[in-house]
């Protein structure tokens, strides 16, 4: 195995990793700072931040042989005997000295700037700056332009590190962003009528070491250090990107990409970023409500779960749509509810909502068509419980409505909690489908024709106020804590199954994962912890067989 | 520390001596203090008639106020550091852009909780551009709770009254504005 010396401390790499001085460093414990360099884009070392000493060990004599110059840690890779010193005097001096040159004419509005508290500008000043400012520039302020619908540009703030138009030249190929001038005058621009305003721009503002670049829909929300970070999934397609969902008081501020290799890398797309707005929609369905031939009632939670049950058994066979937005622990426990209610009962995944081919960029990111985070754990809990026809396939929603039509089934139970308030994802004709049902009872973020015929019309939860796992695409699983409570007088899916399954004590969804993991070989490996970068269900099948 | 911890000494009371048990010595020597009090100089007032003295306004720590800069805009530049050290929470502030050139980012609403205000002065430490201070008002009185919050403009309100008697304290101090 290859061994790299770290500051005195040996550490030994893989015989075919390719890393650079920085990555080492990462494996050794020590963080060498770099503005310019980022793992998802190409080297450029502009920055000299990460300016260290570098050499080669002799194998045979041990004797160290130094570079004379400083050299970049992000443009040299290691081998086996290089040394990097990243504590010496001249590396320090060296980290100074660039962010003074840096300060220069940087403006000291930290107090305004939204990047504050998690700039790398400040956070590399306190730890390798000088306290005291040789420049007489003081600038307080800086010129501000808009670079596309979403991203707004602090010009001043800029400091040159051209991750931005690195990311747009090759992770979305869109190439929107560019340096114009030179030198003491350069600055971050767009082509005059080519505003940045592709489908990935939003990670441009990830990207920013500073505050330069901002985005239009957190700008001034709220300081960054009174955001509370769950780790999360995004709900909007059926990638399942790794995500983290910031949020204070029970109000989601900003969702940011979680890097994860083995799903959207370190992106996120802008459909997913701004997709959170839903939660706090106010035409939400907030109670539940019980209709007896006439106008709908409000009815408390408690007697939901005493009259549904009976409700339902009386109307007869009982179909059920159990939407792919629900974790694999909801749709478990809706499953087991609805067997319990009618041991017949019809099982099958809710609508899909899709819009189309899947788009992928260059840089190896693709948005799915496919608008649910669940189908693939949904089909596979529902071939736990025997619901798969002739053909081998689950049933879906398209199978459900051609039951309803033959009338098979009497009373329907739809789950759904698609995130799209502006347009109903069930229209008119569908919904008349269900009109002869004697009971039906849907589950919905917001109303629709479906929602008001239902029977039964309960309230759903959004992909924050969740907790359990998702199936995504390729077959990872991932599983992810509630963010934040939803809405008073709503309960999460999970809550009210878990009630319905007469369970003791608050929903855990952990014991729910545990019990599907023991009886369904698909599921096994979910029994142990997760990582937070989730697990590929079918490579664990293939090693458990 | 537990009580067997060897770092502590532990002292008994002393006993009583003959003056103590005869009772009389000490009951005189009360009453010489109680006397003494009687005649010396008072310092407390007759409050709300009387006002009492304010040694130094510039540092005492009542009502808070808001100040304005000189084309008489809130000076805020609602960066939320006094927010944030606030330790009973009581400031409230939703920031947006600002309406002009010359600002990027102003308070939309800016309120203090006089009632939960513990009045430390920590917010007009922490802020960055000399905005909030805290005025020698100290009494301060309200029919109902939600007059006790104080809003932007009352904020204002109390700069305009009280800048004259108290001038921004920042022009003596190297502001930074």
């Amino acid at each position: 195995m290859p061994t790299v010396i770290v500051d005195d401390q040996e550490i030994e790499i893989g015989a075919d990793e390719r890393l650079n001085c920085i990555e080492a460093a990462r494996r050794a414990g020590v963080e060498i700072p770099h503005y310019c360099w980022h793992p998802g884009l190409s080297v450029v070392a502009s920055c000299r931040m990460c300016l260290i000493q570098a050499g080669t060990r002799n194998a045979e004599t041990g004797e160290v042989s130094m570079i004379p110059k400083l050299v970049p840690g992000c443009q040299t890779p290691v081998k086996d005997g290089t040394v990097i010193v990243t504590d010496s005097e001249a590396v320090q001096e060296s980290r100074a000295r660039v962010e003074e040159a840096l300060l220069i004419d940087h403006p000291i509005d930290c107090p305004i700037c939204d990047k504050a508290g998690e700039c790398l500008l400040q956070d590399y000043h306190f730890e390798h700056g000088q306290s005291e400012r040789r420049a007489d520039i003081h600038a307080f302020s800086s010129r501000r332009r808009d670079v596309g619908p979403t991203v707004t540009l602090f010009v001043d703030r800029c400091i040159m590190c051209t991750r931005c138009v690195r990311f747009t030249r090759e992770v979305s190929g869109t190439a929107e962003l560019m340096v114009s001038a030179r030198g003491a005058k350069e600055e971050i621009d767009t082509f005059p009528g080519f505003p940045l305003d592709n489908k990935l721009a939003g990670n441009v503002v990830d990207l920013c070491p500073v505050g330069a670049l901002g985005d239009k829909d957190f700008l001034y929300q709220q300081r960054v250090w009174f955001l509370k970070k769950t780790e999360n999934v995004c709900g909007g397609c059926a990638a399942g990107c790794s995500i983290v969902t910031e949020h204070n008081q029970d109000t989601v501020y900003r969702l940011k990409p979680r890097e994860n290799l083995h799903v959207n890398k370190w992106w996120m797309c802008d459909e997913g970023r701004y997709g959170w707005h839903h939660l706090h929609n106010e035409t939400r369905i907030v109670e539940a409500s019980h209709r007896d031939n006439e106008d709908p009632q409000a009815i408390e939670w408690a007697d939901v779960l005493r009259r549904l049950p009976t409700d339902l058994t009386d109307a007869g066979r009982l179909g059920v749509a159990v939407s792919p937005m629900l974790t694999v622990e909801e749709a478990w426990m809706l499953c087991s509810v609805a067997r319990t209610i009618d041991p017949d009962a019809y099982l099958a995944v809710g609508h899909v909502p899709s819009t189309g081919a899947d788009e992928s960029f260059p840089g190896g990111f693709t948005i799915r068509g496919e608008k649910a985070p669940n189908r693939i754990g949904v089909e596979m809990v529902l071939s736990m419980f025997g619901a798969v026809s002739e053909g081998g396939t689950v049933p879906a929603w398209n199978d459900l409505l051609e039951q309803v039509r033959a009338k098979t089934i009497q009373s329907a139970w739809v789950t759904a909690g698609y995130p799209t308030p502006e347009r109903s994802w069930c229209d008119e004709a569908t919904a008349a489908t269900f009109e002869e049902l004697s009971c039906l009872v849907v589950q919905d973020l917001f109303e629709s024709p479906l929602s008001n015929r239902a029977t039964w019309c309960l309230p759903a939860v959004g992909f924050a106020e969740r907790s359990g796992t998702w199936v995504n695409c390729g077959h990872r699983a991932q599983t992810f804590e509630q963010a934040i409570r939803p809405p008073a007088g709503v309960w999460p899916e999970g809550r009210f199954f878990w009630n319905l399954l007469g369970r003791e004590g608050l929903y855990d969804p952990e014991s729910i994962r545990k019990q599907i993991a023991e009886s369904s070989a698909s599921f096994a490996v979910l029994s142990g912890e997760v990582p937070s970068i989730g697990l590929d269900l079918r490579l664990q099948q293939v090693a458990v067989t | 520390m537990k009580p067997s911890d060897p770092g502590i000494t532990w002292i008994d009371d002393k006993p009583l001596g003959l003056a103590e048990r005869l009772y009389v010595p000490l009951l005189v020597q009360g009453l010489a203090t109680t006397s003494r009090h009687l005649v010396s100089k008072k310092n407390t007032v007759n409050f709300p008639e009387q006002r009492p003295a304010i040694g130094n306004p510039l540092i005492y720590r009542g009502v808070h106020r808001l100040n304005r800069d000189e084309n008489d805009r809130v000076k805020c530049v609602a960066c939320f550091l006094c927010a944030t050290a606030c330790p009973a929470h009581c400031i409230d502030i939703v920031a947006t852009e600002s309406p002009w050139e010359d600002r990027e980012k102003y308070p939309e609403s800016f309120q203090i909780d006089e009632l939960r205000c513990i009045f430390c002065g920590m917010c007009e430490e922490a802020c960055p551009v000399d905005a909030i201070e805290l005025t020698s008002l100290l009494d301060l009185t309200g029919k109902s709770r939600e007059e006790m919050i104080f809003d932007k403009e009352k904020l204002l309100s109390v700069y305009d009254m009280t800048k004259d008697a108290e001038p921004m304290k920042s022009a003596d101090l190297g502001g930074t504005l």
